[in-house]
């Protein structure tokens, strides 16, 4: 299947990108690691009209610690998280989960973590993975630049808050302090399909064992990934007992919307996703050293 | 469009559409033949070459226009001097193959594998081999193919 033409055009800064985006708009799709546009435009379920290929932009491809925040470039792949030196660290424990579960290991060699973000699909790994993290979004804008929380990020399926004309410079993901863990749970049909539902989570723990903060949050679990507001309260200053996590649990099967697909009913997706929240707080405590 | 591709150290240069998938570029254009496309979809992974020494890319999910200025390695350049890459003979040895269509995408896929981690386990080696699909061999072999490149596994012939 070959894509519907388009013109082509190459940035070598991120200043020329941006102009690119600004003259074409709405016809305008910006090309990042192609993995999810491309497949796309062959299937013509998008045909852009011009491509702003932004890969060749190596400030763009920075993935650095800067302060408090982990900063993501528009062009760091996948497999750059994956290989990072300080992934092993279990603070990073919900990212390095996540970064080894995207798609197959080949498609993570191009694919990007921000254009996983700025495509949004239902099921997508990095937008559950932003909302549990509490990531931000960079985003260059005719005024400026502009920092977006994922929450007011995701608008709807496919849709973002990056408008036409305007582009998504990177991810920021705050650093966790050394006692939180988290853990990506995902169950798929086989290696590379669309999630049949996911969870992510992040614990804090205070030095007396409780919850400091948590993060949760569901993926093929409705229009876009979702935030489990409820299970994220029940868990704040808590002990994470068994019963604690069997209603955080509960919570995340009444907050997931699925639609019914050759993956499973409605019924089964719900139940899977408070199944998946409860496995990975269990492990993200574990992580930390607790038994439930 | 105008592109300069390098692909297997011969430089190409062709006028090409910006539509124009990688892996119909080097086939029908480069006529190099052994990038296979299997699924078409960014599935299956036969169509898998090496960008710029270390990458591996499913070439029916880039675009020729993204490779303009880079260097492709294809099924062909892993042979030199008439001699097969190791990862190649081990393919021979513990008969990696049995149609052959999915061995192309399967060799550069483990030869970027490769080129980030010279010794995986074998369990590495199955991960790293996930995006890959084959529908004779039961991927046993492939492993095995993969180990012997490495020098975990002799071959067949010299273990009697």
């Amino acid at each position: 299947m070959i894509p519907a033409a388009f013109d082509y055009l190459r940035a070598h800064t991120t200043d020329e990108a941006f102009a690119h985006l600004q003259q074409h708009g709405a016809e305008a799709r910006v090309l990042a690691g192609g993995q999810s546009l491309i497949p796309a435009m062959r299937f013509r379920l998008a045909r852009p009209a011009v491509l702003v290929d932004i890969n060749s932009l190596k400030d763009l491809g920075e993935l650095r610690i800067d302060g408090n925040v982990l900063a993501i470039g528009a062009i760091v792949r996948d497999s750059d998280i994956e290989r990072a030196a300080w992934i092993g660290e279990r603070r990073w424990s919900l990212i390095h989960d996540v970064s080894r579960v995207v798609a197959d290991p080949v498609v993570r060699q191009m694919g990007t973590i921000v254009g996983s973000l700025c495509h949004n699909d239902p099921a997508g790994d990095w937008t559950a993975a932003a909302l549990a993290s509490r990531a931000t979004i960079v985003i260059r804008g005719k005024s400026g630049t502009r920092r977006v929380p994922i929450d007011e990020f995701l608008v709807d399926s496919f849709t973002t808050a990056v408008d036409d004309g305007e582009m998504a410079l990177g991810a920021e993901f705050p650093v966790p302090d050394d006692r939180t863990a988290g853990s990506y749970q995902k169950v798929e049909r086989k290696v590379g399909d669309f999630a049949t539902a996911a969870a992510a989570v992040q614990v804090s723990l205070n030095a007396d064992g409780t919850v400091r903060s948590a993060g949760v949050a569901l993926s093929a679990a409705g229009p876009t990934a979702v935030r489990v507001d409820e299970a994220e309260r029940l868990l704040a200053g808590q002990k994470p007992t068994t019963e604690l996590i069997r209603a955080a649990a509960a919570a995340a099967s009444r907050r997931s919307a699925p639609q019914a697909d050759l993956r499973g009913s409605v019924d089964y997706k719900r139940h899977l996703a408070g199944v998946l929240v409860a496995r990975g707080l269990r492990q993200a405590i574990a992580r930390l050293g607790v038994q439930a | 469009m105008k592109v300069r591709v390098t692909v297997n150290d011969v430089v190409y240069e062709r006028d090409v559409e910006p539509r124009t998938l990688l892996a119909y570029f080097l086939r029908e254009e480069c006529r190099l033949t052994g990038t296979h496309v299997g699924c078409d979809t960014s599935s299956c992974g036969c169509c898998v070459v090496v960008v710029d020494g270390d990458r591996a890319v499913k070439s029916c999910t880039m675009f020729a226009a993204q490779a303009d200025g880079h260097e492709i390695l294809t099924v062909e350049g892993l042979a030199q001097g008439g001699k097969l890459h190791a990862l190649q003979q081990g393919f021979w040895d513990q008969h990696g193959l049995q149609c052959g269509y999915c061995t192309p995408g399967m060799l550069l896929t483990a030869y970027a594998l490769l080129k980030h981690e010279p010794n995986p386990s074998e369990a590495e080696i199955r991960e790293g081999l996930a995006g890959n699909l084959c529908r004779c061999t039961g991927y046993n072999n492939i492993v095995k193919a993969v180990q012997q490149a490495t020098g975990a596994l002799q071959p067949a012939s010299a273990a009697k």
